[in-house]
């Protein structure tokens, strides 16, 4: 019988193909560790996202007048409301931990090398997607954060020479930031940015399947295949795979849900504590911080405090701040090591690597406390070490002395 | 099967041709809507009437903040002390002649208003659209080792004097704007137009 319909089925979608294909015969390389665990990790969180958004979106007002008194409404009137919209807030702050932790595995085993470089300018993608899903999501409270975030970000787009201030406008649809400002950003929101952010996850995971997961070792799998054309070094993704994802989901939901009843507010770094006052276009809070996630770029904007020629500082800070982001695209063209994993690169590539760790955590730091001319210059530092480590990329994966990698993957 | 090559290779790069321009033509047109709604709306348009203050109350030395079109507006009644300091710091202002675009006309002296002992500022820095603080006092402040008064933006840094004058090496590029104002009597300031409407 049930064969039956599945051969009905069959005839008419893949369905034991695609089954096939993504899971059951997709090949798994051995040797993954922690690092490959992010990945699946972002998929739960778009799900935890998607259905708590859902959920919230029934009982918030995006006006000026009502958004501020609506999430009050959901927090303290309906009935669990207050732990859906902590799911939000606190899968928000997860989301981007994951995406770093991701990106950083990428750039740790060369995950981005030849056949690789779409799968990660896909990746790319998406995060910047998720940068602008995190900035109109936050102005939606309409608290003093969301109020002041949203001019100063915005702000940066009057910055650009000749029709800067008119592009403004017509983003904003205002002359200040206002009701109307809110609903345009709730709308992209709410559908715009997670429609953009399926389907490009979709076609990340579509590519990724096409050329096969990348492995700690950085050692090509399908070297290696067995008579049936399958690779030594793998296992079948299902069950195998799913298994210890399902287990790494577990523990992740442990923590998940202890921030969730603990800590909703993460001391103020997961829900800022300013944002608990309604926007108030009059005054400006004494310190404005953005969500800790994007600390290192708001760093990087305040870093820049000279013009150069005809531009501003301020137009200079949002190109470095912009080019910040935009560079990590270009990483498969950057590195021309032989090697793929930080395992057989050479002594300046671990070096590099380990300055722009440091780089992107002390910029975080710096780009949450208020500027005196001490942090700003080691903000100028930083940032010119950020990008270093992209620029000089070319030279130090080329001249370095690389391990040799072996054969097969040794477990 | 298709044949390999058309049967009429010139008659279809014109089809092509044409239906390629007809449809980038429809594809401008139906976003001419989309972008348009972006534009501020005739309600938003509508908004930006003048604001009338009493300004018999506010005492030397002191600030009073008003609302103009949504925007903050500071309105600083100078004392003789404060007034003398305009002329301290010229050097260390980027732009102490108002050369710069930032205010009408009958603005563009060294006290940036229409009348010498009241300054009327739009209260958004030109960095990023902070609100600035009012910082009157004189001597050692937390940014500056030898303050004339003026304004501190609390975002970036930015400083002004009490004309709104940017001071250099700061992240703001220009010196606050002043709003179109005027006197309708001795007493009351109208912000939004530069003279009576009749």
């Amino acid at each position: 019988m049930f064969t039956r319909l599945l051969n009905w089925v069959d005839d008419r979608f893949p369905l034991t193909d695609t089954f096939e294909r993504h899971l059951s015969k997709y090949p798994a390389p051995i040797g993954q560790n922690f690092w490959y665990l992010a990945g699946v990790l972002l998929i739960v969180v778009l799900v935890i996202q998607l259905i708590s958004g859902i959920w919230l979106l029934m009982n918030y007002e995006a006006t000026d007048e009502g958004a501020f008194a609506s999430i009050q409404y959901i927090m303290r009137d309906v009935d669990y409301g207050w732990i859906i919209r902590y799911m939000h807030t606190t899968g928000s702050s997860l989301f981007f931990l994951l995406i770093y932790l991701h990106m950083f595995r990428g750039l740790l085993y060369g995950s981005y090398q030849k056949p690789r470089e779409l799968l990660w300018v896909l990746g790319w993608l998406t995060y910047i997607i998720l940068v602008a899903e995190g900035f109109t999501g936050y102005v939606l409270p309409w608290g003093q954060m969301s109020f002041w975030a949203a001019q100063v970000i915005l702000s940066l787009i009057g910055s650009i020479p000749i029709f800067g201030e008119e592009l403004l406008t017509w983003i904003r649809g205002d002359y200040l930031i206002s009701g109307i400002t809110l609903s345009r950003l709730f709308a992209f929101h709410v559908v715009l940015l997670p429609l953009a952010l399926i389907a490009v996850v979709f076609v990340h995971i579509v590519a990724l399947h096409e050329v096969g997961s990348n492995n700690p070792e950085g050692i090509d799998i399908k070297n290696h295949l067995d008579e049936d054309g399958v690779p030594l070094d793998s296992v079948p993704f299902f069950p195998y795979d799913v298994v210890k994802d399902l287990f790494a989901i577990g523990i992740f939901l442990i923590i998940f849900c202890f921030i969730l009843f603990f800590f909703p507010d993460g001391g103020g770094y997961l829900i800022e504590y300013i944002n608990y006052e309604e926007a108030n276009n009059l005054k400006t809070p004494e310190h404005i911080v953005p969500a800790w996630y994007y600390t290192p770029y708001y760093a990087m904007l305040r870093a820049i405090t000279f013009p150069i020629g005809p531009l501003t500082a301020k137009f200079l800070g949002f190109v470095v701040m912009g080019g910040a982001m935009v560079i990590i695209a270009f990483v498969p063209w950057l590195d021309k090591s032989p090697v793929k994993s930080i395992r057989y690169k050479g002594v300046y590539s671990k070096v590099a690597l380990f300055t722009l760790v440091v780089s992107f955590i002390v910029l975080g730091y710096l780009g949450m406390v208020t500027p005196n001319p001490l942090r700003t210059l080691m903000a100028q530092v930083f940032t010119a070490l950020y990008f270093l480590y992209f620029i000089l990329m070319p030279f130090y994966t080329k001249y370095e002395g690389c391990k040799e990698v072996p054969e097969r993957i040794k477990v | 099967m298709q044949p390999k090559t058309p049967s009429n290779p010139g008659r279809r790069k014109f089809l092509v041709a044409a239906t390629s321009i007809v449809g980038t033509g429809a594809v401008i047109g139906a976003a001419i809507p989309f972008v348009s709604a972006f534009n501020p709306s005739a309600q938003a348009k509508a908004a930006g009437a003048p604001t009338k203050v009493d300004i018999s109350k506010l005492n030397k030395g002191e600030m009073m903040l008003v609302e103009w079109r949504g925007i903050p507006i500071y309105i600083v009644r100078h004392t003789k002390e404060s007034l003398e300091s305009l002329n301290k710091n010229l050097s260390r202002l980027s732009d102490p002649n108002s050369e710069k675009d930032q205010q009408p006309d009958y603005a563009k002296n060294p006290y940036r208003s229409r009348r010498e002992e009241i300054v009327v500022l739009e209260a958004v820095c030109t960095h990023l659209s902070c609100a600035p603080k009012f910082y009157p006092e004189l001597g050692v402040t937390d940014f500056d080792s030898n303050w004339q008064g003026g304004f501190f933006c609390p975002c970036h840094g930015s400083t002004f004097d009490l004309a709104g004058r940017v001071y250099s090496g700061v992240p703001a590029p220009t010196n606050l704007p002043v709003p179109p104002h005027y006197y309708a009597s001795e007493d009351v300031l109208v912000i939004g137009e530069d003279e009576e409407v009749t």
